[in-house]
């Protein structure tokens, strides 16, 4: 708190304080998605950056069973609490994306699952008890690009666009401990460039404040031009100079996880968890829920117009904000002339 | 032992130990050929592996993963090593497992295999035919490269060898081995192999019957499939330069059969067994696919009766047959063209026919017509006739009259 002058004190500098102390009462909840071909390593990272075993017994699928394979969607929901601070995190796993013989609009599942959040989540918004909304709408979503080919397949591609406007999309480049540095260099720039080239929009982290220190800046820079990270994860602990840490045994060397040097985990931590983790919800909530919910509204002022004509009871929604314009009334009355006059000249 | 045959103990050297150099000697002259196939996913390592097999930089360029279709690219090369020359073709998959629906991915490769027997086949169905000379495209080897997801095959992978285990020697190999642990390594090897035994899957076993490789053979079957990496670089590791990858973390030697099973597959590919591989290729599948070929053209090793017959009987019989339905055809040709014939005579016949009889009737009413304007004619000719008749009887009663009328007043005026 710093006082101006003894005159001047209102006391307001203190609402930092009570907002922490608020929102560390009211605890924290995040939903990520993890996408990719089965044997990409996702399960392992999430339990290498939640340091915990979330798919204790799981059942992985034959290849013969996996040839007509459809996606899946699983949730598994946790709680964790770290110095007080409560955090409810839901993974939701896609199993079978990218496994079929035929894969052809493989993700659409997953773009039902999040549309499906959303209008609950909108539907709660408009009801009239809203006390204990849930929020489970997809934070974030970590899609594994396969570090054996030599850049995005048609399969990626056609995944991130479809996601694009719905969730957060994070590229990540998966068990990165088959690539050279120099080759992950290659690929970075590769994806990066084909990333540009489709118009695939992904996550972008927001420049930070022109008066954050050096340090911050310099970080930040760096954060942003090794996208997208290349990441390994461990489900197990081995010693190394002399630690114990998360990493793999290899008879060659010994791949720490948490090693700047050897890949990008602690990058995607810090981003995912410790500083963007909120601004991933914003723009969440912010940008492709309200997206939605402005779509979902203009589907539904079209729909309420229309069925007044038959005079059924109409479903109790929320009094729509948006008033149309009185173009697209005359369009909608046109509209509906037509539908009277259809009708008329079916009963005759 | 055949029965009537007895062996016989030689009193001294005969010579005829030497028929194996013999061989040895002519196949050295001739050069030997040698086709490997490999599939696997666009960056997979097929090119590098085959770099570093046959030491060498074979002419590649990098594939896009936007192929709409997969294709096969097939080079070949001329290798030599001491005095054994080797003429290697290297096929290679392009666009394999890039596309959204794969169901369609094998077909191009199980034709590419089926084309190089169909050239075979047909050479040695020549009438002058070299033999020989010829150089032999058949499929010898399939490397089929597993991706290294460490849970099991892909549905891909399973669907493909299924359809090419009685058409090639497959030996699968898991790509980009480095990205394993030994511990996951052995776990997924077991799987593999658990799920190509329960879906039927034939893939190439290492022979036994040779009692000089059997040892080493069997060692190596239990070893499938071969966890490989592939690296054309040198890192320099003690004093030595050799094949490897550089990580921050250590440095995988390629050679080194405790990082991956490389040396093993070079051993078992070239250095052992590629003449059974060939031999393979040649008594197995190929005269499978000759078999199922001849087949289909109707031939058959028994006649109905369960005979043996010959190729040429076979041909003969089937000659003979082509020949009666040739006569066949011609002959219902003929008849067809006949009948035609016949028809359109009648048909035109019968046109004519109607025609007359139409002439006729329009003759007729012609001719009526015309008695009709003559009767009408003769009628106005008598009209005309008796008009004058009249007119001249009239006349003349009024000529009379005047001569009368002046008669009598001239009788009157006496």
């Amino acid at each position: 708190i710093s006082q101006t002058s003894e005159k001047e004190y209102v006391g307001f500098a203190t609402l930092p304080n009570q907002v922490h102390r608020k929102s560390v009462k009211k605890g924290f909840d995040f939903t990520l998605m993890v996408a990719g071909e089965s044997g990409l390593g996702k399960s392992t990272l999430v339990n290498s950056l939640f340091l915990t075993d979330l798919h204790k017994d799981r059942k992985l699928l034959n290849a013969e069973e996996r040839i007509r394979q459809t996606v899946e969607i699983t949730k598994h929901t946790v709680d964790i609490e770290e110095k007080g601070v409560k955090l409810k995190l839901t993974i939701v796993d896609t199993p079978g994306f990218g496994d079929a013989v035929n894969n052809t609009e493989c993700w659409r599942p997953i773009t039902q699952y999040i549309d499906q959040q959303f209008e609950q989540y909108f539907r709660d918004e408009s009801g009239l008890n809203r006390k204990n909304i849930q929020d489970n709408r997809v934070h974030c979503c970590l899609y594994f690009i396969p570090p054996f080919g030599h850049g995005l397949r048609p399969v990626d591609i056609e995944f991130m666009k479809a996601l694009q406007d719905k969730v957060n999309v994070v590229p990540l480049i998966a068990k990165a401990d088959c690539l050279t540095p120099l080759e992950i260099k290659k690929l970075k720039e590769r994806l990066r460039e084909e990333i540009d080239k489709y118009g695939i929009k992904i996550y972008q982290f927001p420049d930070c404040d022109s008066d954050e220190d050096e340090e911050f800046k310099q970080q930040d820079k760096d954060l942003k031009e090794s996208t997208p990270f290349a990441v390994i994860g461990s489900n197990t602990v081995v010693e190394a100079r002399g630690q114990r840490v998360r990493g793999r045994l290899y008879p060659w060397g010994i791949v720490e996880v948490e090693n700047p040097s050897h890949c990008d985990f602690v990058k995607l931590r810090t981003m995912l968890i410790r500083t963007h983790m909120h601004d991933l919800k914003d723009i969440t909530s912010d940008c492709h829920y309200e997206n939605y919910r402005a779509q979902c509204i203009q589907n539904m002022t079209r729909c309420v117009e229309m069925m007044s004509v038959f005079h059924s009871p109409l479903a109790p929604l929320s009094p729509p904000c948006v008033y149309p314009a009185p173009l697209q009334l005359r369009r909608m009355q046109q509209m509906l002339q037509k539908m009277q006059q259809q009708m008329h000249e079916q009963e005759l | 032992q055949d029965k009537g045959v007895r062996s016989l103990s030689l009193a001294g050297h005969v010579g005829f130990d030497s028929l194996p150099d013999q061989l040895v000697n002519k196949s050295i002259c001739q050069g030997f050929c040698f086709n490997i196939l490999c599939i696997g996913e666009t960056g997979i390592g097929k090119s590098t592996l085959m770099d570093t097999l046959f030491n060498t930089n074979f002419e590649n360029f990098e594939s896009s993963h936007f192929e709409p279709q997969v294709k096969l690219r097939a080079q070949t090369y001329d290798l030599q090593e001491s005095n054994v020359r080797l003429r290697l073709t290297v096929v290679n998959t392009v666009g394999f497992g890039d596309q959204m629906n794969k169901q369609e991915s094998y077909q191009p490769v199980v034709d590419y295999i089926d084309r190089q027997f169909e050239s075979y086949l047909q050479e040695e169905l020549k009438i002058k035919r070299s033999l020989h000379n010829y150089h032999d495209s058949r499929v010898h080897a399939c490397l089929y490269f597993i991706s290294p997801s460490g849970h099991s095959l892909k549905s891909l992978d399973l669907v493909t060898m299924k359809k090419l285990d009685s058409k090639v020697n497959i030996i699968p190999v898991i790509a980009k081995a480095d990205t394993i642990s030994k511990s996951e390594l052995h776990k997924f090897k077991i799987k593999i192999m658990s799920e190509l035994v329960s879906n039927g899957v034939q893939i190439y076993q290492f022979p036994l019957d040779d009692e000089t490789v059997a040892k080493v053979n069997t060692t190596m079957n239990g070893h499938l499939p071969f966890a490989v990496v592939g690296s054309t670089e040198e890192v320099s590791v003690g004093n030595k330069m050799v094949k490897a990858r550089q990580y921050p973390w250590g440095v995988v030697q390629v050679e080194n059969e405790n990082h991956c099973d490389f040396v093993k597959l070079r051993e078992m590919l070239i250095c052992v067994n590629m003449e059974d591989l060939r031999e393979q290729t040649h008594t197995r599948h190929y005269e499978l696919y000759r078999r199922c070929k001849l087949e289909e053209m109707g031939f058959k090793d028994t006649d109905p009766e369960c005979k043996p017959v010959s190729l040429q009987q076979t041909y003969e019989a089937k000659r003979q047959e082509f020949l009666v339905e040739l006569q066949k055809r011609e002959d219902e040709m003929r008849q067809m063209f006949v009948q035609r014939v016949k028809e359109k005579e009648a048909e035109l016949k019968e046109a004519e026919r109607e025609l007359q009889s139409r002439f006729e009737q329009l003759k007729r009413l012609h001719a009526e017509e015309k008695a009709a304007l003559e009767e009408k004619k003769r009628l106005l000719d008598e009209d005309q006739s008796s008009f004058g008749k009249r007119k001249a009887a009239a006349q003349l009663l009024q000529a009379q009259s005047l001569t009368a009328n002046g008669k009598k007043d001239k009788d009157r005026k006496k």
